[in-house]
């Protein structure tokens, strides 16, 4: 097993290179976990449900022609909503609601953030205390409570919903991103792209945003899960989605009212659940793919 | 030979009384008045004991901290602070080699790439371009690695890696920060010869900061001795070495362990002696060989 | 390949000894060893200085004695701590020993010194209470008893004013001053054998000479027994009596230290004298530089 003259020596080439058959990207330093790839294979399926929705929902979900409350299997797959709707039409429906909203809800978020952030982080002085004070105020808001004032202005409505939401969320990517990038701008090899004339622009496109990426992408994908929650959370509130549209959270709401049919509130229920669980592994494991961290000794020792 | 060098040529970096404060009550100065002049081929070690001073010095004379005091020209302009401004073309000929050879290099971008930076820094100059994969065998390492990522390599390496991409822009000026401390003591010696061979070959004037006087002796032709933020000695290296004249130099140089395996501890500087060591000698600086 | 001359070794009184030390990690890909079966013998009364570059597995080595290693570590082999020198109790084996066996030893039969002074002494408890506390817990002594045994401790490691010594804290203290604090606690049970990694690779080269002189004297004076490891060999050439060194977990050449350094007899010593300025063997700037570029062909790397 160990062998004496496998010795790796300044000048012999570069180190644990030897046996790779294939070049591992710069980002990669650890393995992606068999969780993390169950929970993309989860995640990825829920998209494909969502996109094709239409074509593979077995009944209209908004026509009201079932027999009410009738419950799962004598019929239909996951049972009828009290106003005589297929749930497991609407779940499907409502799959191509919440997904691609929470999609958009955390792009955007992270798009707002991180360019406010890197801004705030690279330029500093006056710039940084403007921006941090606002992301400060916006932090203070409680997202219910904000999603309730925007819902009395401009009505409820899904949209509204998202926007309340994005107020609340892109000020943990500001502050993320600003601290990340903080921390790099006196990073020796940004000094050297400096001293080699990169303009600041160059710096943050060339030494900041690669470095930059890899811890928002993980928090990104922790978050679609919080996002989801959020939505739906709203929606039960009566704050976003508005009858008759299939929404996981509204369809959890109007189970309330029918606590006997059990399958009303399970199976959104369910979905929630199993959506969030996965991208929440997906995240962890990009972590620890990206965490070099995780593949050395407890306690980081390396004098070896 | 190098003061004659000196005396013929311009030096392609000049300061003059250097202050570098950081902020406190009262203000703690770091640097206080250093003036030094580096001629292009010339290799000028600055050396001292931690907290003396020589990192903050190199900064300044960089760019990268502000001086509270005194002047730094390249050549005939002078050296401002890093700051919002790109740096003039001009400005890029002058190149630093830090300490730690894991930040030094962009995790994220290949290493072809990077050296890439120099060789354009070079070009918008008006040099002509030339090729990272020949940097990388001027250092000492394959060709082909252009398209690998600084994690491939070792600590020793990336060092070199870093080295090729400042000598790549084609300085005048290269100001080396503690480059070879973090290297394994085999390779030290090496790396530290290679990086003369290489600024002397490019006519650039290398200034070279260690805590390592043994090393130092070898590749330096002068030598700067620091403490308390001040030069208490300086001249030709060999001169220094053989016949300290300050009492701080002699000191150092007594502390230093000479591994010829005799056993023989070296000399602990007594209280008594520190106390002389702020005192300035005039006839410690600028120290030339005696024929 | 290794070259030992007996008599360092055959000693029946070696204070440690090691045999057949082995330290695996585990990892990912199966067992990895780090140190691959080696024998050192520390004789009493005498420095044993363990040299090597990173990688070499010098520390882990002492770090094995003490069970330090962190739990992904397996050891196997041997280290025998020998009976006290006034003859009471037996040899220990360390390899492998309980809690109990371990938490009797540990500072009272083998204690340690690190290398970062900053590090290696609580910040929160005063010097006097360092140097106390582990005292009264091995050797039953009295408040009053411990505190001159304290004051005692601190003049003989030079520090300077004792008896005020013992209420400061360390940070008052400079960084070499902070070093012999941490001797002297490793001191304070009168332990045999003193592990020291690196003790003065963080230290100004002024201020390694004095505590250099301290570990030499400590030794002459009393039968301590030291063994040193360290990357420097200016500071094995000041101090130590035998010098092994290792290289990538094994032992490359054991010998006495003047041996070592005017006439080594292996490839890997030679080397590492070559490149050390001040050295009998050292080798002009331009030779070794060009041993930069003399590396084998390297094995091919085949792109995907």
């Amino acid at each position: 097993m160990h062998d004496a003259s496998t010795l790796v020596t300044e000048g012999q080439g570069p180190a644990n290179t030897t046996h790779l058959r294939w070049r591992r990207p710069s980002w990669r330093r650890g393995r992606f976990s068999a969780l993390g790839i169950a929970g993309a294979a989860i995640a990825l399926g829920w998209i494909v449900v969502a996109i094709l929705g239409p074509v593979i929902e077995p009944h209209d979900p908004l026509a009201q022609d079932l027999p009410r409350l009738q419950a799962p299997g004598q019929g239909t797959l996951l049972g009828v909503d009290a106003l005589g709707r297929d749930v497991f039409s609407r779940l499907i429906a409502g799959a191509g609601v919440t997904i691609p909203l929470s999609l958009l809800l955390v792009v955007m978020s992270v798009l707002i953030g991180a360019i406010l952030g890197s801004v705030a982080g690279f330029f500093g002085r006056w710039v940084d205390e403007s921006i941090m004070r606002i992301t400060d105020l916006v932090m203070a808001f409680p997202t219910v409570i904000l999603a309730m004032v925007i819902a009395a202005a401009l009505g409820a409505s899904l949209l509204n919903a998202v926007l309340a939401a994005l107020i609340v969320s892109w000020p943990s990517y500001a502050r993320l991103t600003r601290g990340l990038v903080l921390s790099l701008r006196t990073s020796n090899y940004v000094v050297a792209g400096q001293l080699l004339g990169f303009s600041p622009l160059r710096s943050l496109k060339r030494d900041i945003a690669p470095n930059v990426i890899g811890p928002i992408l993980v928090l990104a994908s922790l978050d679609i899960g919080t996002a989801i929650l959020l939505l739906s959370g709203l929606s039960f509130l009566g704050l976003g989605a508005k009858p008759p549209t299939a929404e996981w959270g509204s369809m959890v709401s109007d189970a309330v009212q029918n606590f006997d049919a059990w399958w009303l509130g399970v199976f959104p229920g369910l979905a929630i659940l199993t959506i969030v669980v996965a991208f929440n592994f997906v995240g962890d494991a990009l972590r620890d793919a990206l965490d070099p961290k995780s593949n050395t000794l407890r306690g980081g020792g390396s004098t070896l | 030979m190098s003061e004659n060098l000196t005396a013929a040529m311009a030096s392609v970096l000049t300061a003059e009384e250097v202050v570098v404060e950081y902020r406190g009550r009262p203000p703690f100065r770091a640097v206080d008045g250093v003036s030094l002049a580096i001629a292009p081929g010339e290799v000028v070690a600055l050396v001292g004991e931690s907290g003396c001073g020589k990192s903050s010095l190199a900064r300044a004379l960089v760019g990268i901290e502000k001086r509270a005091a005194g002047s730094i020209r390249l050549g005939p302009s002078d050296i401002h602070v890093l700051g919002l401004r790109r740096r003039s073309p001009e400005m890029t000929r002058m190149q630093m080699v830090f300490q730690d050879p894991n930040s030094s290099l962009n995790p994220r971008r290949r290493i072809g790439d990077q050296i890439g930076d120099g060789v354009r820094a070079a070009v918008a100059r008006g040099d002509e371009p030339s090729d990272p994969a020949d940097w990388l065998v001027r250092v000492g390492l394959d060709p082909l690695a252009v398209t690998s990522y600084p994690h491939e390599f070792s600590g020793g390496q990336k060092q070199r890696i870093a080295i090729a991409r400042a000598l790549a822009a084609r300085p005048g000026m290269l100001v080396a920060d503690e480059p070879i401390s973090a290297l394994d003591a085999s390779t030290q010696t090496s790396v530290a010869a290679l990086m003369r061979s290489l600024s002397v070959e490019a006519g650039a004037g290398m200034l070279f900061i260690s805590h390592d006087l043994s090393v130092v002796r070898r590749i330096a032709d002068r030598t700067l001795v620091m403490y308390c933020g001040r030069i208490v000695e300086s001249g030709d290296t060999e001169t220094i070495w053989r016949n300290p004249f300050h009492p701080y130099t002699r000191a150092l140089l007594a502390a230093v362990p000479v591994p010829d395996g005799s056993g023989r501890v070296p000399a602990a500087p007594l209280d008594a002696e520190r106390v002389t060591w702020t005192d300035s000698f005039p006839e410690a600086l600028e120290r030339t060989p005696a024929w | 390949m290794t070259v030992t001359p007996s008599n360092v070794s055959a000693s029946a009184a070696a204070a440690l000894a090691f045999r057949g030390l082995r330290i695996e990690l585990r990892t990912p890909n199966g067992p990895r060893a780090i140190v691959g079966g080696i024998d050192i013998a520390l004789g009493r009364g005498r420095i044993h200085g363990l040299a090597g570059e990173s990688g070499s597995g010098k520390t882990v080595t002492i770090l094995a004695v003490l069970g330090l290693l962190p739990d992904s570590m397996s050891v196997s082999g041997s280290i025998v701590l020998d009976a006290p020198a006034d003859g009471t109790g037996e040899p220990i084996e360390l390899v492998g020993a309980g809690g109990s066996v371990l938490g009797a030893v540990r500072g009272r039969r083998v204690a340690m010194v690190f290398q970062d002074p900053s590090t290696s002494l609580h910040p929160q408890l005063s010097v006097g209470r360092q140097l106390t506390d582990h005292v009264r817990h091995h050797l039953k002594l009295g408040k009053q008893e411990a505190r001159d045994r304290a004051v005692s401790l601190l003049t003989r490691v030079r520090v300077p004013d004792p008896a005020s010594a013992l209420a400061k804290f360390p940070h008052q203290f400079s960084g070499g001053q902070r070093q012999r604090i941490a001797i002297a606690v490793a001191l304070a049970c009168d332990p045999d054998v003193l592990l020291a990694d690196e003790p003065t690779t963080a230290l100004d080269v002024t201020v390694q000479a004095g505590v250099l002189q301290l570990l030499r004297d400590l030794v002459d004076e009393t039968n301590l027994s030291v063994l040193l490891v360290t990357h420097d060999l200016g500071v094995m050439s000041a101090i130590a009596d035998e010098v092994t060194v290792m290289r990538a977990g094994l032992v490359v050449e054991s010998a006495p230290r003047q041996k070592l350094f005017t006439a080594p007899r292996h490839e890997y010593t030679k080397s590492l004298l070559a490149a050390l300025p001040g050295s009998t063997l050292e080798a002009p700037p331009d030779v070794l530089a060009e041993k930069l570029f003399e590396h084998p062909k390297n094995e091919e790397r085949v792109d995907v």
